[in-house]
């Protein structure tokens, strides 16, 4: 058995110390001679000797505990309440594009309900030949497909519209995910009840109090919309709406209805809560857009940045971060160290994906400068990712919503980074 | 399973069997919604008045109603507390630095006002409104903007007669016109600029939220050893540790409920002296038949009572009005009851 007790060996611990002494332990490229033999090799550590848990210690896993800072994050002062709010994925600490179940960021309007697949009901009314009932069960026995798609709140990175204000990329940009669905195309639902000529929308909505209602044009819910029951191979978290939920892909987060219980087909958008009050975006002249559904073009780099420092001093340094587009699949990621003056092309870790994130990586030598690290992602659609600025000239300050400007982290010579506006 | 519903379902398949040639490329899973089923869960109300049921309601109703079961959030006036939503005022603020979006200043159309309010409120007890007391309160709302008089009495006949202010407030999404010049560009890769500067830094605003630290996870530690030692010893009086980590539990339960001085009663009631107490007891409130019933079956809240209560208040109180979804954790039970006991 390892000792718990010594804090020293927590990420935590590690990453203060890191810090504390980041700077001294390397200071150029190459790699060092040791000065003295290291006794986590020349002594015989408990690890190696005695016997670690049996099978079965834990029977459904959890990350070990030197991980424990790895989850998702509650800003207090954004909501009045944590029953109707948002928390933030960890993603400055996450690789790769698939986003654990257990650290994917919540966004609720009336808490996170529990409904067993046993007391799960699916409507679908409206303009249909036939009304129908599903249960869990039937939802099983339809034509399935998997997709990877991301999931972002239209307001991830809406505290920024005014200028820098969270130090951490999972504070500015944490309200996002990216999971394997397993689910049945809405469409098949459809064409099962049969959609009359005259509809022209759906309207899906929750089984919990807020219900979520939202409206969603008829051509969309026919192409890529899932019904959704398992993501990443398991069944969806509570907190994403277990044990059913809609994924509408490359769209605001906010359409992903939760415990979906019900889909309407209307000749007219129903205009509730969520997509007038909320979701629409004021312009600097007072008047708001509606219906913006599709998420821009977008990208972080998720280290280094503010919860992420470099800790190893100049030499080798990864630059990562993730991009993504609603209309489409990534192209190209460009990264940028000194605020924009210059840029590299990054590596995609693999081709774009169809509104899916995509990985990107710079391996570069750093000589230990201070840097203004940005990244620019463009779509298979020829969209470039504008600046903060650029949007500002548009749209003004108070659109809350899909603000997708580059974002700069400054980095200093220490490797610690903040989050910075720079001209 | 009933065997009314393997009826239905048997009625089901045969009908879609029967349908055969209209259905070839269908499964034939499911079956029909009832008539019943669907009039329980169709209640969206559209922009043109779809799907709003006959009913009215009185500004002067709606008054009172709006006291008792939308005040503690939104205010007596409208006016919001704390950060719960404003639903008044704001009006000719949308092109300022900070606008103030109101159902009054911002909301385009009344029905998602109506469809909300009749839907998702109040919080922790939707759908507990009558269609009446949704159109008075939705008239109150209106009066509370200066959108009608005093006398004014919202009805299914009137409703598309309210003008809402920022009804034209709206366009549709425009950004590929708009923000074309996002498309096309080679973007620039050297000398892109000239200098850059610093404008503006996160640091200096200070508003990210700290890392979990060592004392923190300490200091959860200790409260669950309090909340331990409480549920075995339920007599001695609460750890002040226990207490402060329950008026934090306790912030889910303050859009209901109200202790301290002053506390009034609001969608549940007033809670001071509540704990070792029998159940129903607190003056002037409406209680549901069935906190009635256990109140007349002698239930006491005593702290096993009120533990379970806390976790599920359904299993203990079945039909109870209390909507909430219980406390999962022991420590956040404990840690409540110890908070309320301070009240006694």
């Amino acid at each position: 058995m390892t000792d718990k007790s010594q804090p020293s060996t927590t990420r935590r611990g590690f990453l203060k110390a890191g810090i504390a002494t980041g700077g001294a332990i390397a200071t150029g490229g190459a790699a060092h001679a040791a000065q003295e033999p290291d006794p986590l090799i020349t002594e015989v550590q408990p690890w190696a000797q005695g016997l670690g848990d049996g099978v079965d210690a834990v029977p459904y896993g959890l990350p070990i505990e030197y991980e424990d800072d790895v989850i998702r994050r509650n800003v207090e002062w954004l909501t009045a309440d944590t029953i109707s709010s948002i928390n933030f994925t960890p993603i400055h600490a996450l690789d790769g594009t698939i986003t654990p179940q257990g650290c994917a960021f919540e966004r609720h309007h009336s808490g996170a309900i529990e409904l067993r697949k046993e007391d799960y009901r699916l409507m679908i009314n409206g303009l249909v030949d036939q009304p129908l009932i599903f249960t869990y069960a039937d939802l099983e026995r339809f034509p399935r497909e998997n997709r990877v798609y991301f999931c972002e709140c239209a307001a991830n990175s809406g505290m920024e519209w005014a200028g820098a204000q969270l130090n951490g990329a999972q504070f500015t940009h944490g309200m996002i995910h990216n999971m394997e669905y397993s689910g049945v195309p809405l469409r098949t639902l459809l064409e099962e009840a049969g959609v009359k000529p005259e509809g022209k929308w759906v309207y899906v909505e929750g089984a919990d109090a807020s219900s979520n209602g939202r409206s969603i044009p008829l051509e969309k819910a026919m192409d890529d919309v899932l019904v959704a029951f398992k993501a990443n191979g398991e069944a969806l978290r509570k907190e994403h709406g277990y044990p059913v939920r809609l994924v509408v892909p490359g769209w605001e987060g906010n359409m992903w209805v939760k415990w979906l219980r019900r889909i309407e087909v209307t000749t007219q958008a129903i205009e509730s809560r969520e997509e007038t009050s909320k979701y629409t975006d004021t312009l600097e002249d007072g008047t708001s857009r509606k219906w913006t559904w599709e998420m821009d073009a977008k990208s972080v780099i998720t280290s280094p940045s503010p919860q992420s420092p470099i800790k190893h001093g100049p030499g080798p340094l990864v630059i990562t971060g993730l991009a993504w587009s609603g209309r489409g699949s990534i192209t190209r990621v460009d990264v940028s160290t000194d605020g924009g003056k210059t840029w590299a092309t990054a590596r995609l870790a693999q081709e774009g994906q169809d509104k899916a994130l995509s990985r990107f990586y710079l391996d570069i030598t750093w000589d230990g400068s201070e840097m203004f690290l940005q990244s620019r992602a463009m779509d298979s659609t020829g969209y470039v990712q504008p600046t903060k600025d650029q949007l500002r000239e548009v749209r003004g300050l108070n659109s809350i919503y899909h603000n997708n400007g580059i974002q700069t982290w400054w980095v200093n010579a220490k490797g610690e980074a903040e989050n910075v506006e720079i001209s | 399973m009933s065997r009314f519903r393997n009826l239905v379902i048997g009625t089901a398949l045969a009908s879609t069997l029967a349908a055969a040639p209209a259905f070839a490329e269908k499964f034939g899973l499911g079956r029909p919604a009832l008539p019943e089923e669907v009039a329980a869960w169709d209640l969206d109300v559209a922009p043109d008045g779809t799907g709003l049921p006959a009913g009215s309601g009185s500004v002067e109703d709606g008054e009172m109603l709006f006291s008792e079961n939308c005040a503690v959030c939104h205010g007596e006036f409208a006016e919001g507390v704390d950060n719960w939503p404003k639903l008044a005022g704001g009006e000719d603020t949308l092109a300022d630095e900070d606008p103030l979006k109101t159902v009054g200043s911002y909301w385009p159309y009344l029905s998602t006002v109506w469809d909300y309010v009749h839907r998702s409120m109040p919080f922790g007890g939707a759908q507990s409104l009558s269609t009446d007391e949704v159109y008075a309160i939705t008239a109150y709302i209106l009066y509370s903007n200066y959108l009608v008089d005093d006398d004014f009495v919202l009805t299914n006949e009137n409703f598309l007669d309210v003008e809402m202010p920022n009804a034209d407030g709206f366009i549709v999404d425009d950004r590929e016109a708009s923000e074309a010049h996002f498309w096309n560009a080679e973007p620039c890769m050297e000398n892109c600029k000239e200098t850059v500067e610093i404008t503006m830094r996160a640091a200096v605003l200070d508003v990210t939220p700290e890392e979990v630290s060592e004392e923190v996870v300490k200091e959860q530690e200790e409260i669950k050893a309090a909340a331990e030692a409480q549920a075995t010893a339920p007599i001695a009086m609460p750890d002040p540790k226990l207490v402060a980590a329950g008026e934090r539990v306790f912030r889910q339960c303050k859009s209901c409920h109200q202790v301290g001085e002053g506390a009034q009663h609001r969608v549940g009631p007033a809670l001071n002296g509540v704990v070792g107490r029998k159940v129903g007891q607190a003056d002037g409130f409406r209680y549901s038949p069935g906190v009635v019933k256990a109140a007349e079956e002698g239930m006491i809240w005593d702290h096993d009572t009120l533990d379970a209560y806390l976790e599920s208040p359904r299993a203990v109180i079945p039909k109870g009005r209390m909507s909430f979804q219980g406390l999962r954790a022991d420590e956040d039970r404990e840690a409540v009851i110890a908070y309320l006991r301070t009240f006694n």
